[in-house]
C-alpha cells in the first residue's frame, strides 16, 4: 500500500495539499455562501422591525380599516416570521421571489428585466472607466510630479469631490439643457434598438465613470509606485528598460491584487450603489426598483433586492480575491 | 347661463367641442339658436383645437409598485395613465364641481335620495370591439363595493346596498339617502371595464379615447388615439407617453429642454426660477388640498376651546401661503372647504392672524407652559419650515411652540392621528359631504382631530340626503361655522396644483377637480405646431 492511511480520513487537507489554488478557491466560495445566508438572516430580520406596515402605507389616507384588514388577511401577514422566512429563503434558492404585494407581478421577472438594465449601464460604465482608469495610473505615474500627474490628479480629485447627482445635473445642463446634444431623461424600455439605448445612457455612464474613475486611478498610481521603490525595479532600471515598459511589464503585473480589488470594489458599486443616478436620469434599474418598494413597504421586493445587492458584492469580493490569488502565488501558501 | 351652459362654453374654448354639438347640447339646456350661436362664436374665436402629434408627460409619482388594476389605482402616474384608457359613469364639471354626464347619460333620484337610476349611454364600444352593455357597469360595481374588495374607492361606495340592471339602466339602493351619489361615481377608480374587470383587472380594456399600447409599471406607458372614441371633444393628439419621473430636478430639465410636454408637481422652491425658461408656462389651478395643524379635542391641552382658538388667531396665513407655498395657493378659514366645492357656504368671515386676540383666548384658557407640535417633511412639503413660522407668530402673541421634527419613515403611523398636535396634509374629496364624513364625523376612522360633536354628525346626515340645494347649503354653513369656531383643525391654506408645460400645449384645462386636470390632461389638451 502506497497510500498512507491518514490521507483518507483527512482528504481536504490532502486535496489542500495536492492542488492548493483549487482547495483556497472552493474555501472562498463555501464562505461566501455562508455570508450570504447570514446577510438573508439580516435583510429579513431588519425589515420585520421597520416601523409602519405595508397595508397601511400601501393604502394611505384612503385606507379602511375593512381594506387594511383584507390585505394583511390576503398577504398571510398573520403567521409567525420564522415560518414566512423559512418559506421565503426556499423560494429565493430556486430563484422564485414570489410576488409584489402591491402589484401582484412575479418579483422575478421584474428583477429579470430591472437587473439587466442596471447591469447594462453598470457594464458600459466599467467597459470605459477600468481601462481608462488603469492607463490613466501607469500615465500619472510614468510623469510622476511633473504636469500631466498634477492634471490628472486635479481633475480626478475633483470629479470625486462632487456628489454624483451634482455631476448628473451639470451633465444635464450642459449636455441636454444648453446645447441640446444629449437624450435626456435617459428611459429605456423593451422595444428600444441597441443603438437608441446606448444615446440613451450617454450620460449617466459619463456621470458614473468621472464618480468610479478617481477611486480606481488612484489606487492603480499608489500600488504601482509602491512596487517601484522595489530592487527588481531598480535592476531593470538599471539594465536599460525603458520607462514606460519597465512599469507595463514589470511593476503593474506585481501590483494588480490591489488593483484588481479596487476595481471589483467599483464595479460592485456600479451595480448597487447608483440608486442616486438612477432616479436623477429616470432610469429604470434595481435601485430605482428598491426605492419605490421600499415606499410602500413591498416587502418581497425589498428582501429579493437586498438579496441580490448583497449577492453582488459578495460574488465580486470573492471573485477580486480569487483573482488576486492567481496573481500573486505567495498568496496560496499562508504563513 | 347656467352651469351646465357654462361647462359647454368652457369646453368650446379648450377645443372641445365641434359647433353642431354645442348648438345642440345648448338648445337641449334650453338655450335660443340665436344665443347659443353667439356663445359659440365668441368662445371658438378664442381657440381651434388642432389634431395629431406625439404628446409626452413627465410625472412624479409612478413606482415599479403600481398596479394596472383601476382598483388599486393610488400614484398620480395611475390617476392619469387611467384617464387616458377608461371612462366613469359620471365626470365632474371642470368650472363649478357638479357632476355631468360621462357613460351615464342620465340620472333620477328618490325623493329619498336612496334609490337611484342612471340611465347609460348607448352604442359606446370598449377597445376590443365589444359593446358596453348595462352588465358591465353592474359588475364593475359590484367588484368595487364587494367587502373583500381591495379597492380604492370601497370607503366612497360604503352605503350602496344594492346594484341592479333594470332594463338598460342602473339602479342603486342605498342604505340612507345621498344627495351626492353621482359625483361619488366620478371616482377614478371606477373605471368601467369590461365584465366588470373581473376575469382580467389588469387588462386595461375600457371606452377611453386612448388604447394602452405598452406598459411598465413606474416607468412608461404609451396609448394610440382609439379611432372608435363615442365622444369627439377629446383625445385631440394621435399618441401619448407617459413617463415616470420622480426627481423634481430631471422634471425640470426634461420640460425646459423640450423632451416632455408637461410636467406635474413643480415645486413652490423652483418656480419662479422655472418662469424664466422661455418655453415654459406654469400652470396653477386651485385645488381643494389643504394644509392643517391638527389638534385633538379630547386630550390636554387641547380640549380647552379658548386654547384652541388661541392657536388659531395665532397663526399667520397669508405669511405661510407666500412662504411655505410661493404664494400658489389660497389662505385657509379653519374648515376644509372652500370655494371649488359645489354648495361653498359663502359669506363666512375670514379669520386673520390677531395676536391680541391669540393672547386674550391663552390667558382665559389658563393654560401655561409650551406646547409641543409635532412636524416632518412628510406631513406636506414645506412642513418643518411652516412649523417654525407659526412658532414665531405665536411668540408675538405670547405663546410659546416646541416644535419637534418627526422622522418621516412612518410618520403617518405614528404621528399622524396618534399625537395631539402634529402638522399633516389633506387631499379634497369630491364633495363636502366625504370631507367632512372622511375626517370630521364623530365615528370616522380618519377623524383625525379628535372633533365628537352629536349635533355636527345629524346634520351631516341630514344634508347628506337633502335634495333641496338651498337648503343643504344652509347646513353646510352651519356645520362649516361648528368646525371652524370649535373643531380641533387650523387650517391656514389650500394649495394649488402647480404644472408646468412647453408652450406647444394648448386648451389647458384649469380643473377644480383634481391635479393634473383632474387627470385628463392628456386627453384635453392639444398640440401646437
Amino acid at each position: 500500500m502506497t497510500n498512507p492511511a491518514p490521507s483518507n480520513i483527512l482528504p481536504g487537507l490532502r486535496l489542500r495539499q495536492r492542488f492548493p489554488l483549487l482547495a483556497l478557491i472552493l474555501e472562498r466560495f463555501v464562505l461566501s455562501i455562508i455570508l450570504l445566508f447570514a446577510v438573508s438572516i439580516l435583510i429579513f430580520g431588519g425589515l420585520e422591525a421597520l416601523p409602519g406596515d405595508f397595508a397601511t402605507t400601501y393604502l394611505g389616507q384612503s385606507a379602511t380599516p375593512q381594506a387594511v384588514a383584507n390585505i394583511r388577511q390576503d398577504l398571510g401577514l398573520n403567521r409567525p416570521v420564522t415560518t414566512r422566512y423559512v418559506e421565503w429563503l426556499g423560494n429565493a434558492v430556486q430563484g422564485d421571489f414570489g410576488t409584489s404585494w402591491a402589484s401582484k407581478n412575479s418579483v422575478s421577472e421584474q428583477i429579470g428585466k430591472r437587473l439587466g438594465n442596471s447591469l447594462f449601464l453598470a457594464g458600459f460604465a466599467a467597459v470605459i472607466s477600468v481601462p481608462l482608469a488603469v492607463g490613466l495610473g501607469m500615465l500619472s505615474v510614468h510623469f510622476r510630479n511633473r504636469m500631466p500627474d498634477k492634471i490628472i490628479n486635479v481633475i480626478s480629485l475633483a470629479a470625486i469631490s462632487l456628489p454624483e447627482f451634482f455631476i448628473g445635473y451639470l451633465l444635464i445642463l450642459f449636455f441636454a439643457v444648453k446645447l441640446g446634444m444629449a437624450t435626456f431623461p435617459a428611459t429605456v424600455y423593451d422595444s428600444m434598438g441597441f443603438v437608441e439605448r446606448l444615446k440613451a445612457i450617454a450620460l449617466p455612464t459619463a456621470t458614473l465613470v468621472l464618480v468610479v474613475l478617481a477611486h480606481m486611478m488612484r489606487m492603480t498610481r499608489a500600488a504601482i509606485l509602491s512596487v517601484m521603490s522595489s530592487a527588481y525595479m531598480e535592476t531593470a532600471e538599471l539594465k536599460g528598460l525603458g520607462a514606460l515598459r519597465s512599469i507595463v511589464k514589470h511593476a503593474a503585473p506585481n501590483a494588480l491584487a490591489p488593483i484588481i480589488n479596487v476595481v471589483a470594489l467599483n464595479l460592485a458599486y456600479l451595480v448597487v450603489g447608483v440608486v442616486v443616478v438612477e432616479v436623477v436620469f429616470v432610469y429604470p434599474g434595481m435601485g430605482q426598483y428598491m426605492v419605490d418598494a421600499v415606499t410602500v413597504r413591498d416587502m418581497p421586493v425589498v428582501q429579493a433586492c437586498g438579496l441580490i445587492f448583497a449577492a453582488v458584492y459578495i460574488f465580486l469580493n470573492m471573485i477580486a480575491d480569487i483573482l488576486a490569488i492567481v496573481a500573486n502565488p505567495r498568496l496560496r501558501h499562508p504563513r | 347661463m347656467n352651469d351646465y351652459t357654462k361647462y359647454l362654453a368652457s369646453r368650446v374654448t379648450a377645443g372641445g367641442l365641434s359647433r353642431r354639438e354645442f348648438m345642440g347640447r345648448a338648445m337641449a339646456a334650453g338655450i335660443t339658436l340665436a344665443v347659443a350661436d353667439k356663445l359659440f362664436t365668441e368662445r371658438a374665436e378664442a381657440a381651434e383645437p388642432k389634431r395629431g402629434g406625439h404628446l409626452k408627460l413627465g410625472l412624479e409619482g409612478g413606482a415599479a409598485t403600481d398596479s394596472k388594476d383601476p382598483a388599486k389605482f393610488l400614484s398620480q402616474f395611475m390617476f392619469c395613465v387611467g384617464r387616458c384608457w377608461g371612462d366613469m359613469l359620471v365626470e365632474s364639471d371642470p368650472l363649478t364641481g357638479a357632476a355631468v354626464p360621462a357613460l351615464a347619460e342620465s340620472w333620477e333620484p328618490s325623493k329619498d335620495a336612496v334609490t337611484w337610476t342612471f340611465k347609460i349611454r348607448k352604442g359606446v364600444k370598449f377597445h376590443d370591439g365589444k359593446e358596453l352593455t348595462i352588465d358591465d357597469v353592474v359588475a364593475t360595481l359590484k367588484r368595487h363595493t364587494d367587502k373583500k374588495s381591495e379597492s380604492g374607492a370601497l370607503g366612497v361606495l360604503g352605503s350602496i346596498k344594492e346594484i341592479k340592471a333594470d332594463g338598460g339602466n342602473l339602479v342603486l339602493t342605498l342604505s340612507e339617502g345621498n344627495a351626492d351619489m353621482p359625483l361619488l361615481l366620478s371616482d377614478y377608480h371606477l373605471v368601467i371595464q369590461p365584465n366588470g374587470g373581473v376575469e382580467d383587472p389588469l387588462a386595461s380594456i375600457g371606452t377611453g379615447p386612448y388604447k394602452l399600447t405598452s406598459f411598465e409599471a413606474g416607468v412608461r406607458a404609451t396609448f394610440e388615439k382609439n379611432k372608435d372614441d363615442w365622444r369627439s371633444d377629446r383625445g385631440y393628439v394621435d399618441s401619448i407617453e407617459v413617463i415616470g419621473m420622480n426627481d423634481a430636478t430631471a422634471r425640470i430639465a426634461a420640460l425646459s429642454s423640450g423632451q416632455v410636454h408637461y410636467i406635474n408637481r413643480v415645486d413652490p422652491k423652483t418656480v419662479n426660477l422655472l418662469k424664466r425658461a422661455p418655453n415654459v408656462e406654469i400652470l396653477s389651478t386651485a385645488g381643494r388640498g389643504h394644509y392643517v395643524f391638527i389638534m385633538h379635542c379630547d386630550k390636554a391641552p387641547f380640549d380647552n376651546n379658548d386654547l384652541r382658538l388661541a392657536l388659531k388667531y395665532a397663526m399667520d396665513r397669508e405669511t405661510m401661503v407666500q412662504k411655505i407655498l410661493g404664494g400658489y395657493g389660497k389662505v385657509g378659514n379653519d374648515f376644509p372647504i372652500n370655494s371649488t366645492y359645489a354648495l361653498f357656504p359663502e359669506g363666512i368671515e375670514q379669520r386673520v392672524y390677531d395676536p391680541d386676540k391669540a393672547a386674550f383666548h391663552y390667558k382665559k384658557s389658563g393654560h401655561s407652559g409650551s406646547v409641543l407640535l409635532r412636524t416632518s417633511e412628510v406631513a406636506f412639503p414645506g412642513g418643518v419650515d411652516a412649523a417654525v413660522l407659526y412658532q414665531e407668530s405665536c411668540k408675538k402673541a405670547g405663546i410659546e411652540i416646541e416644535v419637534k421634527r418627526e422622522p418621516g419613515d412612518g410618520y403617518w403611523t405614528n404621528v399622524w392621528n396618534v399625537q395631539p398636535f402634529s402638522t399633516s396634509y389633506w387631499g379634497g374629496r369630491p364633495t363636502q359631504d366625504q370631507m367632512y364624513s372622511t375626517a370630521y364625523l364623530s365615528t370616522a376612522d380618519w377623524n383625525d382631530t379628535k372633533f365628537k360633536r352629536p349635533d355636527f354628525d345629524k346634520l351631516l346626515l341630514q344634508a347628506r340626503s337633502e335634495l333641496d340645494e338651498a337648503k343643504r347649503k344652509d347646513m353646510y354653513r352651519a356645520m362649516a361655522m361648528m368646525v371652524r369656531d370649535e373643531g380641533g383643525v387650523i387650517l391656514p391654506m389650500f394649495n394649488d396644483f402647480v404644472n408646468a408645460s412647453t408652450k406647444q400645449v394648448k386648451g389647458y384645462v384649469h380643473d377644480i377637480g383634481n391635479d393634473m386636470s383632474n387627470g385628463y390632461v392628456a386627453t384635453r389638451v392639444w398640440l401646437d405646431a
